[in-house]
């Protein structure tokens, strides 16, 4: 049983606000939804299946269905595991799908943590003080930040990658954001540029981090038949993996992530290899992500992430492996904390034909969207999912 | 560092009275699994290898080395967080205290110290060796 090519992406939407002062959560998921929803040509009755994650405010799915209006859900999932959720639920929307649990799933991601004034990255975040993991972590002050940087220096130290390496994914970022009008950071930035801005958590420093961004975006999924009946050029969904990392019960390796494990899953499933891609989104929340991430799925050997990232190779156009060509996380927008989602979207994109010119991959036949959640720092869910075109 | 960061105060768990308790009296406990013989990290009264709750505790050393580190730049005031290796073989996430922090390496040895959190409730941190 496999879901490749059981299921196909037939609309997605970017929300283009990156601070909505003006706008609520609800809303935001809302505009999202409904953006998707008319770049497939359907409409919010024909939705049968709905997916959401911790951004969603209230109940998840209930609140979100009974604000939206959705009349017709028989399938859902509130799967939760931080910005990788949305590739998650791509996945088992394709699953619910292949399965006829469903024919046209709905996803959405929305949020607002700047128009909030959230410390997002530098100060320790809320906690669940039942969380048990909580009272042996929180009070030494892990931060979003702090966490990556401490998994940047294991591999530094393990491997010798550098900061000039870490920065050639920025500066590939960059390359990719000039375009995008509805990019963050526009400015073309250098390795010195990113070794030489503040340093916010050894060793990474402001450009190492993505940006902070309010914003949403949706993705429609559906069956094969409905696919069909779209004007849209539709995506097939061929293969899709998950995994969760721990800390290994105080065996901790910060040097490779859960993509260890999905990125397999996925490959296997699509009967691809990670040679066959001719476009990847990979997941930026950090500089350091990308690197693991990159070495974790097979693109280099474990510990040449570093040499593999530099001179241009992530660039498209230029490099072996273009990647993020809106500009990522690090460039372009990361709604809500949460770049998962985006990660698709650029992904359908590249595959439609339909990214900026200047960025988009000569017949782009494959592709793939990698999530990371959580933190590479402590735990984290890695998920991956491999697209085609139609055609292809 | 001039001057050191207040640490908060771990919340309290009914799961972990005893631990607390002897960081109190200068004691780190480590669990481990009665069944497999492995130390785990952090602690739980359910092993993590067999779901059992066949767990003992056994004092710590207190002597480690450094797995990884990184000084917070945009805090006031500057922190160092670490995971240091211990020398029963699990690592931890701790600060590292009484140290420049431009002088700390992996692999560094380090020490066990405890330090009152803003309740008074201490908690383990490391030092250089």
């Amino acid at each position: 049983m496999s879901i490749k090519n059981k299921a196909f992406i037939g609309g997605i939407y970017e929300h283009p606000t990156r601070k909505a002062i003006d706008k609520s959560v609800a809303q935001l998921h809302a505009e999202s939804a409904a953006g998707a929803l008319a770049d497939a040509g359907l409409s919010p009755d024909d939705v049968d299946a709905y997916y959401c994650a911790g951004d969603a405010p209230g109940l998840g799915p209930l609140s979100m269905i009974d604000y939206m209006g959705l009349k017709n859900v028989r399938h859902m999932d509130a799967t939760e595991t931080g910005g990788s959720s949305y590739v998650v639920h791509v996945g088992h929307a394709a699953q619910a799908i292949a399965m006829g649990k469903a024919n046209i799933a709905l996803i959405t991601l929305a949020g607002r943590p700047r128009a909030d004034g959230m410390a997002t990255g530098t100060a320790p975040r809320n906690y669940d003080s039942a969380a048990p993991d909580v009272p042996f972590e929180f009070i030494y002050g892990p931060t979003v930040v702090n966490m990556y940087a401490m998994a940047a220096r294991r591999h530094m130290y393990e491997f010798g990658t550098t900061s000039e390496q870490l920065a050639w994914i920025k500066v590939a970022a960059s390359h990719h954001a000039q375009h995008n009008e509805h990019a963050m950071l526009r400015n073309v930035v250098t390795v010195e540029d990113v070794v030489t801005s503040p340093m916010i958590s050894d060793p990474l420093h402001r450009l190492d981090c993505c940006v902070i961004s309010d914003g949403g975006g949706a993705i429609v999924v559906t069956s094969p038949e409905v696919a069909k009946s779209l004007q849209r050029d539709c995506v097939k969904i061929m293969g899709h993996g998950e995994a969760p990392k721990s800390i290994d019960n105080g065996q901790i390796d910060l040097t490779y992530t859960g993509a260890r494990w999905s990125g397999p899953i996925a490959f296997e499933e699509a009967e691809v290899t990670p040679s066959d891609m001719d476009y990847v989104s990979i997941y930026d929340s950090f500089t350091i992500t990308v690197l693991e991430t990159i070495e974790d799925l097979g693109f280099c050997e474990k510990g040449k992430g570093g040499s593999f990232v530099s001179d241009g190779n992530l660039i498209s156009g230029q490099g072996r492996l273009p990647f993020n060509t809106d500009g990522g996380g690090l460039c372009n927008n990361h709604p809500m904390n949460r770049g998962g989602l985006t990660k698709v979207l650029e992904a359908v994109r590249q595959l439609r034909g339909e990214a900026h010119p200047a960025v988009q991959v000569k017949n782009c036949q494959l592709a793939l969207a990698h999530g990371t959640g959580g933190s590479i720092g402590t735990r984290m869910a890695s998920s991956t999912v491999i697209l085609g075109r139609a055609d292809s | 560092m001039s001057t050191q960061r207040i640490f908060p105060a771990p919340p309290e768990s009914i799961e972990h009275k005893e631990f607390w308790a002897n960081v109190n009296e200068g004691k780190l406990l480590l669990p481990r699994c009665k069944d497999t013989e492995q130390f785990f990290w952090y602690p739980r009264k359910i092993s993590p290898f067999t779901l059992s709750d066949n767990v003992e505790w056994v004092q710590a050393s207190g002597k480690g080395v450094i797995y990884t580190f990184s000084v917070m730049r945009r805090a006031e005031p500057q922190y160092v967080i670490a995971y240091v290796r211990l020398d029963e073989g699990v690592t931890m996430m701790t600060n590292i205290v009484e140290c420049d922090p431009d002088l700390l390496a992996i692999g560094q040895p380090v020490e066990l110290l405890m330090q009152e959190s803003e309740n008074g409730q201490k908690i383990p941190v490391f030092k250089p060796a």
